[in-house]
Parts: C-alpha cells; structure tokens; sequence
C-alpha cells in the first residue's frame, strides 16, 4: 500500500462529501477543508521525504501494469510541486473562513476548492497522458466556475473570456494526444518517451511539441496568450487568486511544459538548443511586457496579476537556460513565486475585505490600521523583489548563477535589471495602499486571516534563511529528476514491481 | 487520409468561429465543432478495415480488431466537453441577464 492514490483520493473524497454536510453545517465545512488542506500538506511532507529514499515511486492503479494501464509516479519532482499545491491550499483555505461570509452558497466554493485541488495533485502525479488531460480538465473547469463565483457581470465576464482561452488550450491538447496515439499506439508518459526516441526529432515530432507548447503558454499565460489572467485572477475571490496565481498556472503550465520537454520528448540544450532559446524569448517576453503593462494598473489585484505573468517569465528562463543551476533556479522560483504571490492576493483580500475597493487611487494609509497585512505584503513583495535572506533572492540568484555558467553574461544581466521592473510596481502598492496619508475606514484582519498570512510569512523567511536545506532535499532532487530525461522510462519500467 | 484532414478541417472551422463571431452562443457552438473534430479523429485512429470488434465469442475468430482505446477515450472527452458546454452556456445565460446581449462587442467592462 503506497501513498500515491491519497494525494487526489483524499480531496476528491472531500470534494463530494461537502455538498452533503455543507448545508447544515458552516463552520463545520470550513473546519473540514482546512483539516483536509492540513491532512495533504502532512501527506506531501511525507512524499518528500520517501523520494529521498527512492528516485521513483509507481503506483499501478487497478494493478494494470505499465503500457497498458494507468499508473500513477511520484518523483522528486512531482513530490514537489505537489508540497508547494498543498501549501498554498492550506493557506488559502483557512483565509476563506472570514473572507467568504459575505458570499452565499458557501459550500459550493468548498466543493470546488477540494476539486480544483485534487486536479491539480493529479495532474502533477499522474504517468499517462489521457489521464493528465483528464486531471487538468477536472481542475481547469472548477477553477472556471470559482472565477465566476461572485456572478457579478465583471466576473462573468471574465470568467468566460477566460473559459474561451483555456479550452482552446485544453483543446489543442487533446488534438496532439490523438497525434501521439496516433502514430505511437500509447498513452503512458514512458513508453511514448521509448516510442518517440525511435523516430527521432522528425516533423511529427516538432508538430506534436508545438502543440503542447502552444497548449501549456495558454495555461501558464506567457506573453502572446496571457490577456485572459489579468480579468480572471483578479475577479475570482481572494484565496481562489492566491491559489490561481500562486500555483495553478504553474501545475497546468510550468509542470506539464517541463515534464513533456524533457523527460517524455528527452530535449536537452545538447540536442536542441534552438528549443531552449525559444524557452528563453518566452520568458523574456513576458517579464518585460507584463512587467511594463503592470505599472500602469490602478487595481491592486488586476497589478498583481500583471506580476503574475511576468514572474512566470523568469521561470520559463532558467527552464530555458537548461543547465543544473537554471532548472533548479526555475524550481525554486516556482516556490518562491508561490509563497510570495500567495500572500500577496491574500493581503489583497483582507484589504477589500475591510474596506470594500481594490482600487489604488481610493485606498490610502491602510500601513497603522491594518498592521499584520501590511507587513506580510513587504514581507511577500520584498521575496519577489529578490531581497536576501528572502527565499525569493535564492530563487533568483540560482536562476542568475545558472545564466553565467551557460556562459549567458548578457542575460544575467537583463534578469537583473528586469528586477527593477518588480521593484517598481511593488513600491507603487506599497506607496498608495499603506504609506500614503489618507482616512480609509479599516478594522485590522480577522484572527484567520493574520493565520494564514503569517503561516506564509514564516515560511518565506524560513525557507529563506534555510535556503541550502531547501537545495539539498527539495528542490535539487527535483531538477535532478527533470535532468535525467529519457532515464524516466527506464525507472517507470523498472520500478513497476513496488507499490499497490 | 482525407478522412483525417477533414476532421482537422472540422477543428479549424471551430477554432475559426470561436476567434471571428460575435455571439456568445455561437462562441459555444464553434467549441462543440473543435470537440466533434477531435473525437471523429480519435474514433478513425482506432478503426481499422475490415476489423471486428475486440470481443472474443469463438475460439476461430479473425484476429483483426479495431483498438478499443480510442473509444474509450472518445467517451470521456465527450463527459468532459459536457461539462464544460454546460458551464460555458450557464455562464453566457448569467452574462445575458446581467448586460441584456449576447453580443461580446457590447459586454466590456473589462479592459486593459
């Protein structure tokens, strides 16, 4: 018996069990999320700490084995991303006591916390391809209806321009596993990545590629497919922001871009550097464009989605950079942008939830009468700043250090500057929202809400000041994982005799 | 092989109609034309000439099968363009009680 199926089973259990209890039971509802958030967080820990042991777990479900069934792999990696989602869940759960009351239909948005949730964990865990499209549907079509939980007109609308995006994307995907099926007879991530090699980088091989890659930047937003992110993350309730832009663009775009290119397609900068250019101008498109149309904003959730963006630019290049220090810089950017933009839409929701606007011109010296959220914002603008000991600054100087060792002075140095950009459009909200001089009405946060904010403030500085820990046992395995490339089948194939 | 062209041609004209039309409910149907393509192309895949299904009732039976995945697959594609048909159009049903169109020229509130 393994852990694996209880990373999805768990929430998706939670999923349906709320509709029946939530009814009656408020508080009660919420008290259950948040154990069940607590309950995955423990559960991930602990799949952490099993890939120290094993560079692979499998699970076979319905013991099918391999090609022919689904199964499900833990890897560093995915143990990984998978302890990121359940952080940023936790968080956002506990914050959603207080933050919801004035929203109706409450265990609805809990029903559909718990599914978005399991989506994603499944999409991270999953090793067949049908099976990841089905998990990132799952999370995709709940995280359409959260934005459109306030069924106010602006939400609506953005929930559907944001519904019409991502299901061409989710469509797109579709088209190229029916190409792969097509030509390989498999849907198992292994044995397509066994099949593929046989072919060689032949057109097939660049047209199915180029389809998943178009299909993943609409779900990551890079910069020629993200205008649907500044309407939808900024209309959805706060934790729902949090949990959208702190990981769910990263699951359904970074994840899968990442485990597709190199361990499925066994791309290196060794035998495609073109690729990894295209990687590179990806992400410096969007830092420099996002980041750009981010200071203009007057909205503060619509300039946090804005940075949402152009942050995921520089993970996209130290993907891009292809090395050992840019991957395990794009990994640990990954959960420093988490924690940080986490937080941030969080400060965000207690500020409208004292005082009823977002709008940067109306909110004014919020820094004395809401103290706590203050201070996590400059705690979460600071990390993604990049300012040591913060994890952000690791985050971002692995990425830089990698840029050098590729020999790529250049870039290291435009990541740099583009951090002025960061800095920036995080003073602008600090100026307007908690510095500035002004009579906005405000009662500090409530008692959950400071809980969930500081939780992810220790967590920045802790991580932070932990930060070689965090190389050695996370993130470092992680990039391994991805590095290894083609290795990934072999260790599928050979691990199937452990597990349920 | 024309076959297969003629379901990606069906996928373009949705893609075509979701990108040019104004009116939300054609918006939907365009993603139900990209859905069908999808699915007619997975179902050709599997299908092979002259071929049974896979079930075996006798032990002399032809060995040529049609592979079953893709049907499998196609159902589940069809479960999951349900649902989100159904959201799409729940969400365009709100759109129009709140703006009183369908047009999206006229439904912007949101800019930038």
């Amino acid at each position: 018996m393994t852990i694996i199926p209880l990373y999805f089973a768990i929430p998706l259990l939670a999923a349906f069990l709320i509709p029946v209890i939530g009814k009656f039971a408020k508080t009660f509802t919420w008290l259950f999320t948040t154990a069940v958030s607590f309950a995955l967080f423990v559960i991930a820990l602990y799949g952490v700490a099993a890939v120290q042991e094993f560079p692979l777990i499998v699970c076979k479900m319905g013991r099918w084995a391999p090609p022919l069934g689904i199964v499900m792999v833990l890897d560093a990696f995915s143990a990984f991303m998978a302890l990121v989602i359940s952080i940023v869940v936790f968080a956002g759960a506990l914050f959603s006591y207080r933050y919801l009351s004035h929203y109706t239909g409450q265990w609805k948005f809990y029903t559909l916390y718990m599914l978005i949730t399991a989506g994603m964990m499944g999409v991270v865990l999953t090793g067949d391809l049908f099976n990841m499209f089905v998990f990132l549907e799952i999370a995709a079509i709940s995280s359409y209806a959260l934005v459109a939980f306030g069924v106010d007109a602006e939400e609506l609308e953005a929930s559907f321009k944001y519904m019409v995006m991502g299901e061409i994307g989710g469509l797109t995907f579709l088209l190229a596993i029916a190409l792969i099926y097509a030509r390989t007879s498999t849907l198992n991530l292994a044995d397509i990545s066994n099949v593929m090699q046989m072919f060689g980088q032949t057109t097939f091989f660049w047209t199915v590629l180029g389809l998943m890659l178009f299909a993943f930047s609409i779900k990551a937003a890079f910069v020629p497919f993200h205008s649907w992110l500044p309407d939808a993350h900024p209309a959805a309730p706060a934790p729902v922001s949090s949990l959208l832009s702190g990981i769910f663009i990263k699951v359904l775009g970074i994840y899968t871009t990442a485990r597709m290119v190199f361990n499925v397609f066994g791309l290196s900068r060794a035998n495609a550097p073109m690729f990894f250019n295209i990687l590179i101008v990806l992400g410096l498109l969007s830092i420099t464009f996002a980041g750009l149309t981010a200071l203009n904003q007057k909205d503060y959730k619509r300039l946090l989605g804005y940075s949402s963006v152009s942050q995921i630019g520089y993970i996209m290049l130290g993907f891009g950079i292809g090395n050992y220090y840019g991957v395990a810089g794009a990994i640990f950017f990954i959960l420093a942008h988490a924690l940080a933009k986490g937080l941030l839409f969080l400060t965000s929701g207690a500020v409208v939830h004292a005082t009823g606007t977002r709008d940067l011109n109306k909110l004014a010296g919020l820094g004395e009468k809401m103290p706590t959220t203050a201070w996590s914002f400059r705690f979460g603008g600071l990390s993604l700043i990049g300012i040591p000991p913060l994890v952000g600054f690791w985050a971002k100087f692995w990425i830089i250090l990698g840029a050098l060792k590729a020999g790529m002075l250049w870039l290291a140095i435009t990541a740099i500057v583009l951090s002025g950009l960061t800095l920036y459009y995080y003073l602008k909200i600090e100026n307007s929202v908690f510095l500035k001089k002004g009579k906005v009405d405000a009662k500090p946060a409530p008692f959950t809400m400071r809980i969930a904010m500081v939780f992810l403030v220790v967590l920045i500085v802790v991580l932070g000041l932990g930060f070689q820990q965090v190389i050695d046992f996370v993130v470092g395995p992680a990039a391994n994982a991805l590095l290894r490339g083609l290795e990934y089948s072999q260790l599928v194939f050979g691990y199937v005799t452990t597990g349920f | 092989m024309i076959a297969f062209l003629a379901c990606i041609v069906l996928f373009l004209i949705g893609l075509y109609a979701i990108v040019t039309k104004r009116n939300l409910i054609k918006i939907v149907i365009g993603f139900a034309l990209m859905e069908y393509g999808i699915n007619l192309l997975f179902a050709l895949i599997g299908f092979r000439h002259g071929s049974v299904a896979p079930i075996i009732t006798q032990i002399d039976m032809p060995r040529r099968f049609v592979d079953p995945v893709p049907q499998a697959l196609v159902l589940t594609a069809i479960v999951i363009a349900l649902g989100t048909t159904a959201l799409m159009l729940a969400v365009a049903l709100r759109i129009y009680n709140r703006y009183k169109t369908f047009d999206i020229a006229e439904i912007r509130k949101l800019k930038g």
